[in-house]
């Protein structure tokens, strides 16, 4: 018998798009669902609660302490305890994924409120901004960067924590590890492990470029 | 919950090779040899780097790289290319997954000291060593824990994933529990691992205490 070689090209050719649940194509789209849609709830549950936290400042020391506790538990182990809640499907894997989300950015939306330069917040308030609007119009956009700072830790570690799911068959492009392993094959393993860092990649580019129009005048204050 | 009780309440999970205390001290060997390891690669290497201030471009990039990589298919790939007769095919991916958040945390928390205080140090005599463990150390401390900290939780994780390629410790539980659709060791398991976790975080947090210079943590009011 031939040596197996590390790579077998022709595993991407007959599994990318081949009308099975397990083809490249379907396994990268249900990997970016479950990766993005905790991204994007996080982000959408951590904005309010980090505001809260920033006007009743009493709320942040248990709250930090609660997320660190958050952060701190085994993915494993939260999908297992789920399991018998949700059953083997996304939101499975989903759910957790979204509270560490929270865990990460309500401090970075702490931190960027705090960055926000004192004598800019009185300026808005001396030229009559009412709360609301100097918070959308002045102090949010100064926290962008902060945010997305986190957010991009958040993209990241998003992504390659799916593939934990595959040990619950929910797994993304992690199912692929799965199959390589019960099959004793190393070209899924690869080529699960290149996609997932690709599209982590891909995702961090593209907050990188949100921060850029988000921020025009970073760019403009350099270029002078 | 009657699976939690049905898991804690087996006498068969509380002896011999594969009962609750056995897995315990080998979830907490791997854990804590993987974080020495971890730390005597990382804690120099990001002294150096924030002290020279040489090569932090490439330690923050790699860093963020690392948090892309999978950890199951780091396993499964490791264990698939090397076996599994040693322990290193499992060991490798604990500790390279554990270095980049402690070597970014003293990186940043020894560049991150404030220039005048390391100035003031150079001044009144201290060395270059003398000025990193006398002065910059003990004032980055809080991130160099963070860092630690960080890397214990990420072990603590991928040692219960482990498991899948054969690990022992507490992930066994869940890896057995799904492979004999045992819900109620698969749930324990779990239970076990969250506990474990938490033990390991509170750890650390009391570390902190103890060790962070009361004027760096600011628990007392310097005048």
């Amino acid at each position: 018998m031939d040596e197996e070689p590390l790579f077998r090209w022709s595993w991407v050719a007959s599994n990318w798009d081949n009308d099975t649940p397990n083809s490249i194509v379907n396994l990268l789209g249900a990997h970016i669902v479950m990766a993005g849609l905790p991204i994007l709830l996080g982000l959408l549950v951590a904005l309010p609660l980090g505001l809260a936290c920033v006007r009743w400042r009493w709320l942040y020391q248990p709250v930090a302490g609660l997320m660190n506790a958050i952060y701190a538990l085994p993915s494993l182990a939260l999908f297992m305890i789920l399991l018998s809640v949700t059953g083997a499907e996304r939101t499975t894997v989903i759910i957790p994924l979204t509270f560490y989300a929270v865990a990460v950015l309500i401090p970075a939306v702490v931190d960027g409120l705090g960055s926000v330069p004192d004598h800019v917040r009185q300026s808005a308030v001396a030229m009559g901004y009412t709360p609301l609007r100097r918070l959308l119009g002045v102090e949010l956009p100064i926290a962008v960067p902060v945010v997305l700072a986190g957010l991009r830790v958040v993209a990241v570690s998003s992504i390659s924590l799916v593939s934990v799911g595959a040990l619950i068959g929910q797994g993304g492009l992690g199912n692929f590890f799965t199959d390589a392993y019960q099959r004793d094959f190393y070209t899924p393993a690869i080529a699960g492990i290149v996609l997932i860092v690709l599209l982590a990649l891909v995702a961090d580019g593209l907050i990188l470029l949100a921060q850029r129009l988000l921020t025009p005048w970073v760019r403009a204050r350099r270029s002078t | 919950m009657n699976w939690l009780i049905d898991f804690f309440t087996d006498p068969a999970n509380w002896s011999g090779s594969s009962g609750i205390p056995q897995r315990l001290v080998e979830h907490l060997g791997f854990s804590l040899v993987a974080l020495a390891l971890a730390a005597l690669i990382g804690i120099p290497l990001g002294l150096l780097v924030g002290h020279t201030g040489r090569g932090g471009l490439l330690v923050v990039v790699s860093a963020n790289l690392a948090r892309a990589l999978p950890t199951l298919g780091l396993l499964v790939l490791l264990v698939l290319l090397l076996g599994t007769a040693s322990i290193w095919p499992v060991l490798i991916p604990l500790v390279a997954l554990a270095v980049p958040p402690i070597l970014v945390n003293t990186f940043e928390g020894i560049r991150g000291v404030d220039p005048e205080l390391r100035d003031a140090a150079y001044g009144m005599g201290l060395r270059g060593p003398q000025v990193l463990l006398k002065v910059l150390v003990p004032v980055a401390l809080p991130l160099i824990l963070l860092g630690l900290r960080l890397a214990a939780v990420q072990i603590v994780a991928t040692a219960a994933v482990a498991a899948y390629v054969g690990l022992g410790g507490l992930g066994r539980y869940i890896i057995d529990g799904l492979a004999t659709r045992d819900y109620s060791q698969v749930v324990g398991g779990s239970v076990l691992i969250v506990l474990f976790a938490l033990a390991a975080q509170s750890v650390f947090a009391i570390t902190q205490r103890l060790t962070v210079s009361p004027g760096v943590s600011q628990r007392v009011r310097i005048r």
